[in-house]
């Protein structure tokens, strides 16, 4: 075994025990990387500051001022802006941004004594279930059962990706439908989409501000409790981050649910279910009530709304966001011919730019948001969101602590194979996902099992607003009791 | 509802980006896919609800109305497709 695939945890003792060192374990993870091109989960890798700054870890390390991330070599989902260093959300329209500043996200890792290996794949603009709307390729699963490339799931399909294959010890993503969730359950590993709010957005390309929340994507609960730890807290530079205290989240993990409610809600047993998702969702459901929990059944009335709900939302949130590519500021300016005006600029560059999905969200976002279809599609649709919202409250006033649900409606299908789908089937990836977002509530996945054909799946669990910690500690109780440890073998 | 040739070509303009008109019939095709999935919401009753403005119950902060920062055009400007004289540039925008 590896340094690169130790576990936050385990990397954190060994670089206090100083039984290796910071510069050590990064050029290991930067073997890693350079091996893992297969993958295509790394997209601008940056050894030379990763390992400026494992020396600058090493240093604090012999001093003795070594916080949790000291030296832990992270990927960086390629929607937060890093000082100098490409930052382009896979999306052809940045080609070529560097920003003059740092995601708050990023300078709290940074100063926490984190090292950054790169920047990794993803879907552009963070749209997308499959990694396969990205100007640098798809990422790839390392998860493989046979020829066929599988997806490592989207929009954080290369954080998933190099986590799972150990280029990385951990990685940021973000999730705005599902974006952390669905890739983590893709890939066998853990991924927290916190409280709306709990995470400052500040420099993170925004996609739908309403609903945007960045988390980590790590090797086990105990690493996303470290992570979140360092990426969590109130920013002065982000109106919506909340000015709350942010709890010990592994203090929190116990281990001890005895006594606690986990609602079931029946919503979420979808018509032709697949059995193997229906059986891992009992499994689960039995291991919280081995563990002492309480088992109920809850309802949640308007879930199946939730999906055409967000699909409303975030286009339109994403028609005013993305406005702001236009061939002026930074990024990519099409070649105008004699005689273009401005106009001509703004669309030859957004045509040229903006990638099939992308073009057709910001289309969308524009029509419901205009005259005459403002009130029948976008305020409908906060409305219903309002509803969702309200489904949740009602089952937390009523004693539930954590919702238990399946994370995906399948495992990680092949590359490819939704290439003749229209739009929505792909849409329907987020269907146990997007109620989170909408509801604005933290939610975990957590690998559980291995299907018949050895593909992970995972269980999501959701939580209570701001209780992060708690949720964590239910992820912390089912990831024991799943006993996940399997790994992808490496053919990359 | 479908979207026409028409409606996607106004789509298209409201969102600035250019579509060929041999690309528009396939848009609308798409759109209207996903326009029907929106209308399942046309099922809820809605009556008496608020439009959602935030999802966490909370005033949004307010800050002294001061300058906090500035004094960085290089800075502003280095991503710029074409910057001159420390101003973004553009074709002509009024004749």
């Amino acid at each position: 075994m590896t340094a690169n695939t130790l576990t936050i945890d385990a990397a954190r003792k060994a670089l206090r025990s100083r039984e290796m060192t910071a510069v050590e374990l990064t050029e290991t993870c930067i073997a890693a990387m350079e091996a893992g091109a297969g993958l295509n989960a790394f997209v601008h890798k940056t050894p030379e500051l990763a390992l400026d700054q494992a020396k600058a870890a090493d240093a604090r390390l012999a001093a003795g001022d070594a916080p949790s991330l000291c030296g832990i070599p992270l990927g960086i989902k390629d929607l937060f802006c890093v000082k100098d260093v490409p930052t382009q959300a896979a999306s052809n329209i940045l080609k070529g941004f560097r920003p003059e500043y740092d995601s708050t996200v990023t300078s709290r890792l940074f100063e926490a004594g984190a090292v950054m290996l790169g920047k990794l794949n993803m879907d552009e603009f963070a749209m997308g279930s499959s990694n396969e709307n990205s100007a640098y390729g798809p990422a790839v699963n390392p998860w493989k059962i046979d020829e066929a490339k599988r997806t490592p799931g989207g929009s954080s399909g290369g954080s998933a990706s190099a986590v799972a294959g150990d280029l990385c010890i951990a990685a940021t993503g973000t999730d705005t439908g599902g974006s952390i969730r669905q890739p983590a359950a893709f890939t066998g590993i853990v991924g927290i989409k916190p409280t709306y709010g709990r995470v400052s957005r500040y420099g993170i390309v925004a996609y739908a501000s309403s609903l945007d929340q960045a988390g980590p994507m790590t090797k086990s609960v105990r690493d996303a409790a470290i992570f979140l730890q360092a990426m969590a807290g109130h920013d002065a530079k982000d109106s919506t981050s909340a000015d709350l205290p942010v709890p010990d989240f592994e203090a929190a993990l116990t281990g001890d649910i005895r006594g606690k409610t986990i609602g079931i809600p029946r919503e979420y047993r979808l018509d032709g279910m697949s059995s193997e998702v229906e059986q891992l969702w009992n499994r689960g459901t039995e291991m919280l009530r081995d563990a002492g929990a309480k088992i109920v059944d809850i309802s949640l009335p308007h879930t199946k709304y939730a999906l055409p709900a967000y699909y409303i939302i975030a286009p339109a949130e994403a028609s005013s966001n993305l406005a702001r590519y236009d061939g002026v500021r930074y990024g990519h300016r099409a070649e105008l011919d004699a005689g273009d005006g401005i106009a001509d600029m703004y669309e030859k560059t957004r045509a040229q730019g903006f990638g099939a999905e992308v073009q057709r969200r910001v289309m969308v976002g524009a029509y419901v948001l205009s005259a005459g279809f403002y009130d029948a599609y976008y305020n409908k649709a906060r409305k219903v969101r309002a509803l969702i919202k309200r489904d949740f409250e009602l089952a937390f006033a009523d004693g539930v602590d954590a919702i238990l649900a399946p994370a995906t409606p399948s495992p990680a299908f092949e590359l490819g194979a939704m290439a003749s789908s229209d739009p929505v089937e792909m849409y329907l990836n987020d269907v146990f996902t997007v109620t989170v977002n909408l509801a604005g509530l933290p939610g975990v996945t957590v690998p559980v099992g291995l299907d018949k054909s050895g593909l992970p799946m995972g269980l999501q669990l959701i939580g209570k607003p701001w209780e992060e910690g708690e949720l964590l500690n239910h992820a912390y109780v089912l990831e024991r009791a799943a006993g996940f440890v399997a790994k992808p073998a490496k053919w990359w | 509802m479908s979207i026409d040739i028409k409606t996607a070509r106004k789509a298209a303009h409201l969102a600035r980006i250019r579509v060929d008109e041999g690309d528009l019939p396939a848009l609308a095709s798409e759109l209207s896919t996903m326009l029907a999935m929106m209308e399942q919401l046309n099922e809820v009753d809605v009556e008496g609800v608020e439009p959602m403005t935030s999802v966490t119950p909370m005033r949004l902060k307010r800050r002294a109305d001061v300058v906090t920062d500035g004094e960085m055009p290089a800075k502003i400007l280095s991503n710029a497709p074409d910057a001159r004289e420390g101003f973004f540039a553009v074709p002509k925008v009024v004749e």
